[in-house]
């Protein structure tokens, strides 16, 4: 095969659904943009606005993601380097509303635990942590899950059953956060709890220690035994 | 081999000395079939391909990457979002393979009615991204036009294409399962990739509570399962997506380009956009195509006896309104008045989904590139509903991963531990469902607007109508049911919606037909305006089945280039 003009030009150019999702694994994220699936559009964001985050501010980041994602059996949030992939991803990837939302909610958090504990969130011991996040926990999720059943609610479902329609809301009791709309923005620690996770279970040792990663698995076996305890399959693209 | 380098001194317009027995324009699917099928039957081939070269293998530059190597894991940022207004609608915006993706910048369209246009422009086209799902159409199909009196008849039938669906399944190595379906017919298959415990569970359950109508099959999948012709079989890895280091799926680089250079006849020319296909009024055939190199702008002519437009549903439409002008204002082969009309998609993401209960101490091992089906069961065989034609499909089952963390309570060391574990069986499944040809559907050159080449742009005007709003209905609430009958609790269903173009199976636009006043091509993908330029890629669809398109466009050229050359040989052409 002849193949013309190719290579004074290549070098100068280098550089699935999720249909189904089980086939691609993707996950959409609500905080911030919608990663892998999102159709949301981002005004343009004017990234200068906001200052960079700062070492201190990935440290921070750090001991947030360990409390979620603490060194047990397999390494921690921390050791992933989760804070790092954290700021970054609000950086690059949020939108200007959002990213306020994430920054204040940092700020948000060292307050509840100067309240609490009279020491900063990275001063806290990590009982402390630990307690200050289970309670952000309950309340995002609360809101979380009131703007995800307006936001179904607001979508044209005349014609599901009954039956279906309660198995598409959500078990929370969503009476508790009546001022919530489809419009509310989404949570602080929601972004900040999904940032942690994608971060941790996308990483090295989130997928090889946490999670079994195998490059090539060479052949596909539909049913075998599963151990309890045997971890989970990682994905790959 | 080939031909010589395109002299550097030569001017613009300048006519290339260089004739050809054939040009192909367009590298995909449909265009490697050209260039093999032409090759082997000894003819001296040029393959213009707009993008850039993609070698096999060595190009796939995001394919032997660890997931953890890229910054955002493979998710998308604002600045990729604002070079990427069309890309970022749907799942192809993404970190790891954005350079098989079409930069819009460069390539613009106008959208009088939102269209997701997904292109790829480079060696191979969207052949090294694609689904892969493969199957073959019916008699059911072909006859529908006809049966309800919809646009005009197809000018072929399922016989026509069955000696040819053998030939292409063989060489690009389909895997599936055999069935003895009628609206979905065997084919050449290599061994299937199995149903794993959850849907064989949910299978069994659903044949059953349907008396047999209602089947879940294997995916059929252009993944080889065993070695074929230099190919390695599929590793399991799934991440086809990337490019293949085993070429163990069917793309233009494992399968066709590399029988088509065996042949030592083919040239292939990249970053060669074709601006016109070149006619001569008197002779009223196409002498050849007017090339514009796409990094110095050159303009250069190639000669050919015949010409295969293989540039992708909408491209080569767009060429063809781009051509012999002076004597049809609406361009080759718009004397039907047809040209750029009956634009069709599938559409889909309407399904159902839920967790399998009954299978926590089973699990599979590897990563399967494929899923199930379901073939279309409704308006079949006695069934009548309130709309025309039907719907497949595709899904899978399997069990949870790490992203079922976020939207639960927790955190901490044994959330985290938990959340490391394997979790419930899910199964859900969209249905892809049949557009109907609507004349109103169409695609227009938009004179106010031009690309980087100057070149002025598509405008796309399409949008489904109340047939496929009275199908998708069907199409939530079958997939609930069906799960419902077979055990699957919390079952959900998911209607999100649908906008043209993203099903990226884009057909129609130059259909064929039985008359030229009424099509754009005849039963061989002949323009009838000029019978040795030949449109065999998803442009000359004349419905859309229910099924995906590719196979068939597969088919359809094996077939076209044996015809062509059969006249070619009669000096009919």
């Amino acid at each position: 095969m002849t193949i013309l003009n190719e290579p004074a030009y290549l070098i100068s150019r280098r550089e699935a659904i999720r249909r189904v999702s089980a086939l691609l694994g993707g996950v959409a994220l609500v905080g911030g943009t919608a990663m892998f699936t999102g159709c949301r559009d981002t005004p343009r964001v004017n990234t200068a606005a906001f200052t960079p985050f700062t070492p201190d501010d990935i440290a921070y980041l750090d001991e947030i993601a360990e409390t979620i994602l603490p060194e047990t059996k397999t390494p921690g949030a921390k050791a992933a380097r989760t804070g790092a992939f954290m700021a970054l991803m609000v950086t690059d990837s949020y939108g200007a509303d959002d990213q306020k939302i994430f920054r204040a909610g940092m700020r948000a958090l060292d307050d509840a635990s100067r309240k609490a504990n009279n020491v900063s969130f990275v001063a806290a011991t990590p009982a402390q942590r630990l307690v200050l996040l289970e309670s952000l926990d309950k309340e995002q999720k609360t809101h979380s899950d009131a703007r995800d059943a307006e936001k179904r609610k607001a979508k044209s479902d005349a014609y599901l059953p009954d039956q279906r329609k309660e198995n598409a809301s959500t078990t929370t009791d969503v009476s508790a956060a009546a001022s919530i709309t489809k419009d509310t923005p989404a949570h602080y620690f929601r972004m900040m709890k999904e940032l942690a996770l994608l971060g941790y279970f996308s990483s090295e040792i989130g997928m090889t220690k946490a999670q079994q990663y195998v490059e090539s698995p060479g052949r596909y076996e539909p049913c075998i035994p599963y151990t309890p305890g045997d971890r989970a399959w990682a994905g790959h693209a | 081999m080939g031909a010589t380098t395109p002299n550097s001194r030569e001017r613009r317009g300048t006519v290339q000395s260089v004739e050809y027995d054939a040009i192909v324009v367009g590298s995909g699917i449909s265009g490697g079939w050209a260039a093999k099928e032409l090759t082997e039957k000894g003819l001296r081939v040029l393959l213009l391909e707009r993008g850039r070269n993609v070698e096999h293998i060595k190009d796939y530059v995001s394919a032997t990457k660890a997931p953890w190597e890229y910054a955002h894991r493979g998710g998308r940022t604002k600045s990729m979002e604002e070079l990427y207004p069309v890309l970022k609608r749907d799942y192809p915006l993404n970190e790891k393979n954005l350079a098989f993706w079409v930069n819009e910048q460069e390539s613009p369209y106008t959208e009088s009615r939102r269209f997701d246009w997904f292109r790829g422009y480079q060696v191979g086209g969207k052949s090294l991204m694609w689904g892969r799902q493969s199957y073959r159409w019916s008699d059911l199909d072909f006859n529908a036009n006809a049966k309800e009196g919809v646009a005009v008849d197809w000018p072929l039938r399922y016989a026509d294409l069955a000696p040819w669906y053998d030939k292409v399944e063989k060489h690009a190595g389909i895997s599936g399962s055999h069935e003895g379906l009628e609206q979905l017919p065997d084919g050449q298959f290599q061994p299937a990739m199995p149903l794993n415990c959850g849907e064989e569970l949910v299978a069994g359950k659903v044949s059953k509570q349907f008396g047999g109508k209602r089947k879940i099959i294997p995916g059929r999948v252009a993944n080889a399962t065993q070695k074929l012709d230099g190919r390695n079989a599929c590793q399991y890895r799934n991440a086809c997506w990337l490019g293949c280091p085993y070429g163990a799926y069917f793309s233009t680089q494992s399968s066709t380009l590399p029988a088509a250079a065996k042949t030592g006849k083919l040239t292939l020319k990249p970053f060669s956009i074709v601006s016109e296909v070149l006619f001569d009024k008197n002779a009223k055939r196409a002498t050849g195509v007017r090339v514009m190199d796409a990094v110095s702008e050159q303009v250069t002519d190639y000669k050919a006896k015949i010409i295969f437009l293989c540039a992708s549903t909408l491209n080569s439409t767009w060429l063809l309104m781009r051509s012999a002008t002076d004597m049809w204002p609406g361009g080759l082969g718009s004397s039907s008045g047809e040209l750029g009309h009956n634009l069709m998609d599938h559409h889909f993401r309407a399904g159902a989904e839920g967790t399998l209960e009954g299978l926590d101490d089973k699990t599979t091992y590897g990563r399967r590139p494929n899923g199930f089906y379901i073939p279309r069961y409704r308006n079949l065989f006695g069934d009548k509903r309130d709309y025309l034609r039907g719907f497949g499909y595709q899904g899978s089952a399997g069990r949870q991963g790490w992203s079922r963390a976020v939207a639960e309570l927790g955190v901490g060391g044994a959330f985290k531990d938990e959340m490391s574990l394997p979790g419930t069986w899910t199964v859900g499944a969209t249905g892809f469902g049949e557009m109907l040809p609507n004349h109103a559907n169409m695609i227009s050159l938009d004179q106010n607007k031009k690309d980087k080449w100057g070149m002025p742009v598509l405008r796309i005007d399409c949008a489904t109508g109340p047939n496929e709003a009275a199908m998708r209905k069907d199409m939530l609430h079958d997939m609930a049911e069906m799960l419902e009958a077979a055990g699957v609790k919390k079952v959900k269903i998911n209607d999100d919606t649908y906008f043209p173009g993203m099903g990226i199976h884009e057909m129609g636009t130059a259909r064929m037909g039985r008359d030229p006043k009424t099509s754009v091509l005849n039963s061989h993908n002949q323009v009838w305006d000029a019978p040795n330029v030949f449109v065999t890629d998803g442009s000359g669809m004349v419905s859309s089945a229910c099924v995906n398109p590719s196979l068939t466009y597969m088919a359809m050229t094996a077939r076209a280039a044996d015809f062509a050359v059969s006249e070619l040989n009669k000096r009919n052409l």
